[in-house]
């Protein structure tokens, strides 16, 4: 079954395309991420399937109910955990839990049992009775987390679930992001800007640019779509350079940026000493440095947007400055 | 999915009881405008004051009392609706809007909480005022006094929902303060008997639904009033009504 349909999905603001002509589904049980750059659009979908936002076009279903038709359906089988805090800071880590049970409708004799699990598994336990405005950022997330997860929601979104917090409790989320996809069979659809957390947890990911998405498909297909290793090497010239190198057969793909000239070549470790060999006195650049490395899901982004995660968040920000202002204001 | 879903109004009620009984300032700076008017008023200005209309002869401290109820009633009312915007600045809103659960309900919610906080201080206000000399004509007055606060709450309450939905964030705040709640309190008759208004003000007193509200809290309080109990009463009502649909309409169209 498909857990989420998007049919030719829009959002227009006032003089902005936020989403344009969008269309994925996720199949049961998934982990899909969404992936690009801080006002991609990424957040807009979100809103758009949590039925917080009315789509200018198009139709979205999740768990097949659709979100403008059946927005009451939709709640009762989604939980999200939202980019920005949603908690109230002047209830307690528990009663912030216990409103949401009883908003959700969970019987008395669930409810405390849930509360307790939940906590149990965030860590929150000997925090559970102190006001929520005296926990740190990454105490909130994880209550936060917790609160999603208490209804036992069929699909479950994260918007950058783990934006702004330190590496340890970054890893500790995503450990427990796989456990409840694999024990409780949650389907999770998450968004991220941070290249390594779509690769680690998604089975699935669509990069997303400008409202629009651009490739979709496992991490790992996208990362073959590029062809082998990518070896990175910084010249002095490197318009010469790549005049010298372009006509090698071993290249697949040659790339530019700034000074960095990338190649994507199979077996990476065996064509560095070729690069060496290149008489480069005679093209007129030296090699200031190699390196070599598998390629990333950022090197996917790059070659199939000609730019780095961001530079595009710049160029976005800067085309938009509403939605650069709202960021700041979340 | 139910109509009237009271878990969720239970829980957005006692959510408002836990904030209101956590922060004192909050319980102390709600007492202490009507105080000042109070005591400034009635001491500092009562002595020289000489009421017309269908107050002659009435103390200026009798007059006030319900006037200053009614004043209370307006303002926390107004603010505690209009708190869907600290709830959309915090965020907090967001999980309200996402739960499974019809809008009316939680309009309802919170409608139940802005007006038991009310409520509370409308009493304590009462309270005071008796140690100040306030004297009210038998038991049955504090009944129907109660039942005009409830009036009076449940319309601004859904008065300030409604503007709250509509704005975008607190920053609206001050304005509806200045040109909705001031001129609808100070054209009430709160402070000062209607009758001698120029005639234009007194068209704008009669539209202005707090009138009746402290018209009618006179009529219960102190045995003076205006208008028949019951007009008052049918046009609260009314207003009631309106407000909370209108409160709940907008409430459900709101995005964040």
């Amino acid at each position: 079954m498909q857990a989420i349909e998007i049919t030719k999905l829009t959002k227009n603001f006032k003089n902005t395309k936020a989403v344009d002509d969008i269309s994925f589904s996720v199949v049961e049980g998934e982990i899909f991420g969404l992936l690009g750059p801080n006002g991609a659009g990424k957040t807009t979908i979100i809103k758009m399937l949590t039925t917080l936002l009315k789509p200018t076009s198009g139709e979205a279903k999740v768990w097949g109910n659709d979100v403008i038709r059946q927005r009451d359906e939709v709640r009762n089988c989604m939980g999200i955990v939202f980019q920005e805090p949603a908690l109230d800071n002047n209830l307690t880590g528990y009663e912030n839990l216990d409103f949401h049970t009883r908003l959700y409708g969970l019987k008395k004799e669930l409810r405390e049992k849930r509360i307790t699990e939940v906590l149990d598994l965030v860590e929150l336990q000997d925090k559970a009775n102190v006001l929520v405005k005296n926990y740190s950022g990454g105490m909130q997330r994880r209550l936060e987390i917790a609160r999603g997860l208490m209804h036992y929601p069929k699909v479950l979104f994260l918007d950058e679930p783990t934006l702004g917090l330190d590496t340890q409790t970054r890893r500790h989320i995503w450990e427990y992001i796989l456990m409840l996809n694999r024990k409780e069979k949650t389907t999770i659809i998450l968004t991220t800007h941070y290249m390594e957390e779509a690769d680690y947890l998604c089975q699935r990911v669509a990069i997303i640019d400008f409202g629009k998405i651009i490739i979709q498909d496992t991490p790992k297909n996208l990362k073959d779509l590029l062809g082998g290793d990518v070896i990175s090497i910084e010249v002095t010239q490197p318009e010469k350079a790549m005049i010298s190198m372009k006509d090698m057969p071993w290249i697949k793909k040659i790339s530019r940026h700034n000074d960095i000239i990338d190649l994507n070549v199979e077996q990476g470790e065996t064509k560095i000493p070729l690069l060496v060999k290149i008489d480069q006195e005679q093209a007129g650049f030296s090699i200031k440095s190699i390196s070599l490395r598998k390629p990333t899901l950022e090197d996917v982004f790059l070659n199939f947007t000609g730019k780095t995660i961001r530079e595009s968040e710049t160029n976005q920000n800067f085309g938009n400055k509403g939605m650069a202002r709202r960021h700041h204001q979340g | 999915m139910k109509l009237i879903n009271y878990s969720a109004i239970y829980v957005m009620w006692m959510r408002e009881m836990k904030r209101f009984l956590r922060s004192k300032s909050r319980i102390i700076g709600t007492l202490a405008i009507p105080m000042f008017f109070l005591l400034s008023l009635s001491f500092g200005i009562g002595p020289s004051v000489n009421l017309g209309g269908i107050a002659k002869g009435v103390r200026y401290l009798d007059f006030l009392v319900p006037g200053i109820i009614g004043m209370n009633m307006l303002f926390s009312s107004m603010f505690g609706g209009l708190s869907v915007l600290w709830d959309k600045e915090f965020g907090f809103l967001k999980e309200i809007l996402v739960a499974p659960v019809r809008r009316s309900s939680i309009v309802l919610g919170r409608i139940s909480g802005a007006l038991t906080t009310t409520l509370i201080q409308g009493v304590l206000i009462l309270i005071i005022s008796f140690a100040l000399g306030f004297k009210i004509v038998n038991a049955f007055s504090l009944v129907s006094a109660i039942i005009f606060m409830i009036l009076i709450c449940i319309g601004f309450i859904g008065a300030g929902i409604a503007f709250a939905s509509i704005l975008s964030d607190t920053q609206g705040f001050s304005l509806i303060t200045q040109f909705i709640v001031f001129p609808i309190f100070l054209l009430s008759g709160a402070l000062f008997p209607l009758a001698n208004l120029p005639g234009w003000i007194k068209w704008l007193s009669m539209i202005d639904p707090l009138t009746y509200g402290i018209d009618g809290l006179r009529g219960s309080l102190i045995g003076i009033s205006q208008f028949y109990p019951l007009l008052d009463f049918s046009v609260l009502l009314v207003f009631d009504f309106l407000m909370v649909f209108l409160g709940t309409w907008l409430f459900s169209k709101t995005e964040v």
